[in-house]
Parts: C-alpha cells; sequence; structure tokens
C-alpha cells in the first residue's frame, strides 16, 4: 500500500495548490501527511459545498484537487454538473471507492463500485481507476501526473 | 420593510474593488445598478454554491474582498458552508435576501418561512461580524462596515417578497464572465 505521505508529496508535486475534502476511512490516513505539507486541507461539510469550494478557487486560477468518498459524490452530482458542464472548469477529482477491493474479490455486495463508476460515466466525467494497495510509485505518479495536467474535468476512481 | 432593489441600490454605493457574486433573484436586479469587471453572475447555477464559490475565490486570492448575494433558499440548501466560511479570515461577505419565497419557482415558501433566526445560525456557525437589516437605513449605516471586515462576514437582510418576477438571465454568457473576471483579478497583489 502506498504510504500517505508518498501520495501527498505526489499531490503537491504534479501542481495541485488546494486540497478541498471530507475524509473517509481511507482518505482520512492522509490527514497527518496534509498537516506537514503545503498543501493543507480545505475541509468542508459536504461534498457539493467541496465542488463549489473547487469552482471558486478555480475561478481565482488556482489548482485544487477534490477528494470525496464516492457516497459524497453521488450527492454531489448537481455541483459537478454545473461547474464540469455549465462553468466548463477544470474539475479534478479523486473519488474513494467503497469497498471496491473487497467487490472485486467478491467479498462484499456493498453497490458502491457499481455506482461510482456508472455515475462518472453519466456526468462525463473522464477518469481512470487507481488501486494504492497494488500500484507502485512511479504509477502513482503517472495516474496524478495525468489528473493533473489534463484541461478538462477529470476524475481517478481511488479504489477502498 | 424594503426592497430586494432597494438592498443592491446601497450595495452600489458602498462596493468599492469587492468581487460582487450575485444568484437567483439578485442577477436580474444587479446588472441595472452595475456593470465592473468584478461582477459575476453566477447563472446557470447549482443552488446553494454560491457561498462556496465566494470561499474558494477568497482563498485563490488572498485579501480579495468578495460579497456573496444569496437566496434564503439557496442558503438553506447548503447551511453547513457558514461553519466551513468560520474557519478562515478572508473578506467574505455574504448578504442574504431573505424574502421568505423561492421567487424563481413562483413565490412558493420556503420552510420554515419567517420563522428562521438566520443571525443566530450565522453566529452559532461561528461568524462573528453579523448584523440583521429590514429598513434600508438599517442597511445603510451597516454595509460599510460589513464590507470592510478582514474576516467573514453575514448580513441578514430581511426583504418583501415577490412574486410574478421573470426568470433571470445573466447579462453575458458564463464564458465570458469568467474570462473578464479572471482578466480583472490578475491585478490583484496577494496579501500573505
Amino acid at each position: 500500500m502506498l504510504e500517505p505521505a508518498a501520495i501527498v508529496a505526489v499531490l503537491k508535486q504534479v501542481g495541485f495548490t488546494h486540497l478541498v475534502w471530507i475524509p473517509d476511512s481511507h482518505l482520512g490516513t492522509w490527514e497527518a501527511a496534509l498537516m506537514q505539507s503545503p498543501l493543507k486541507p480545505i475541509r468542508v461539510t459536504r461534498e457539493g459545498e467541496a465542488i463549489g469550494v473547487a469552482a471558486g478557487l478555480m475561478l481565482g486560477e488556482a489548482k485544487p484537487l477534490v477528494a470525496i468518498q464516492c457516497t459524497g459524490f453521488f450527492e454531489a452530482g448537481d455541483a459537478v454538473r454545473n461547474v464540469a458542464h455549465d462553468l466548463k472548469l477544470p474539475l479534478k477529482l479523486i473519488i474513494g471507492v467503497r469497498s471496491a477491493r473487497a467487490a472485486r474479490d467478491g467479498r462484499s455486495q456493498d453497490n458502491c463500485p457499481l455506482f461510482a463508476e456508472q455515475l462518472v460515466v453519466a456526468w462525463k466525467i473522464p477518469h481512470q481507476s487507481f488501486d494504492p494497495a497494488e500500484a507502485t510509485s512511479a504509477q502513482l505518479e503517472a495516474v496524478l501526473e495525468q489528473l493533473a495536467r489534463t484541461t478538462n474535468a477529470n476524475a481517478i476512481l481511488w479504489a477502498e | 420593510m424594503m426592497t430586494h432593489h432597494e438592498v443592491l441600490e446601497v450595495l452600489a454605493t458602498q462596493r468599492r474593488d469587492h468581487v460582487v457574486i450575485t444568484t437567483m433573484g439578485s442577477v436580474a436586479i444587479w446588472p441595472t445598478l452595475s456593470n465592473h469587471p468584478r461582477d459575476f453572475h453566477y447563472l446557470p447555477s447549482s443552488m446553494g454554491q454560491g457561498v462556496p464559490l465566494g470561499l474558494g475565490l477568497c482563498l485563490a486570492k488572498p485579501g480579495l474582498p468578495v460579497v456573496v448575494l444569496v437566496g434564503d433558499g439557496g442558503l438553506l440548501m447548503n447551511l453547513g458552508c457558514l461553519v466551513t466560511v468560520a474557519q478562515f479570515t478572508v473578506p467574505l461577505t455574504i448578504l442574504l435576501i431573505d424574502n421568505g419565497l423561492y421567487e424563481v419557482t413562483g413565490g412558493q415558501a420556503v420552510p420554515n418561512a419567517g420563522l428562521t433566526d438566520f443571525a443566530l445560525l450565522a453566529r452559532g456557525a461561528g461568524i462573528s461580524h453579523v448584523a440583521t437589516c429590514d429598513q434600508r437605513s438599517d442597511w445603510e449605516s451597516t454595509a460599510r462596515s460589513a464590507l470592510q471586515e478582514s474576516g467573514p462576514s453575514f448580513v441578514w437582510l430581511k426583504v418583501q417578497g415577490e412574486r410574478g418576477k421573470p426568470t433571470p438571465t445573466a447579462p453575458r454568457p458564463m464564458g465570458e464572465q469568467i474570462l473578464q473576471l479572471q482578466d480583472a483579478l490578475r491585478s490583484h497583489r496577494p496579501i500573505v
């Protein structure tokens, strides 16, 4: 499993200026590393709000990343639609997919992995899947570099 | 009780280099009073996202004064944003236009219309500069200090409900607005 400090270091390295987040049990493990980093988290109360804060940051020409669990992404749909398709801002998301590994191994009936994939497609957000438990440091750098570099809205479905 | 238009008239006299973000009914009124490169009409919008948008702009451009005009219906969709805003010492002024109605959809009542204490909610969230105005004279005497705060401020402006108003449209397409705002803000010198 990639270490939180390594993940946070790469987030900074690829140019993200702000991290807007609501932690879940996986993303929450990044907290100590974030607090040691210039990339301090902006804590918000719900995921739709995270999208709105990121939109304002992008209006101000910052490069924010939103990190949320898929359950919150489901609720944030209208905000995502507005920012990605009305405002056409390059919204960047890491969406933690609850139970992704367990579902893949047949150990969970959680429907989060199914709907996470279907909803990023429904909102026409280009995306890639990534599993920090299996990936190398080089793969981490490649996937985050691509996320940061694209000029349109983009997401990583981050296996949990 | 004052009108929505009067609230914006007073804002127009007190606004300096603030970014002014309008939402919903204010989108129809503000362009009749102001045509400033730092005006941003958040339409098409996602309802309730005006305050987060303003906060994000403040965080991207430290020291930039931002005013967000939000309706009671919109704020009720995202009350948690008051707690989020309270974490930051940013010059963000939230002007709540409370008419008790979903004006744009035909004038249906918002939940608990007229009974919710929005000032108490803002204070409870941790915003220290909070004011309430239901007369134009109150708002005239409050506006200057509210707009000069170095931290977040919240003004609850109680206005007459008005029905039958046309659905607002932004005076410029969104893409054009974004480019204009970003161009206007390049001269801002961040306060760090």
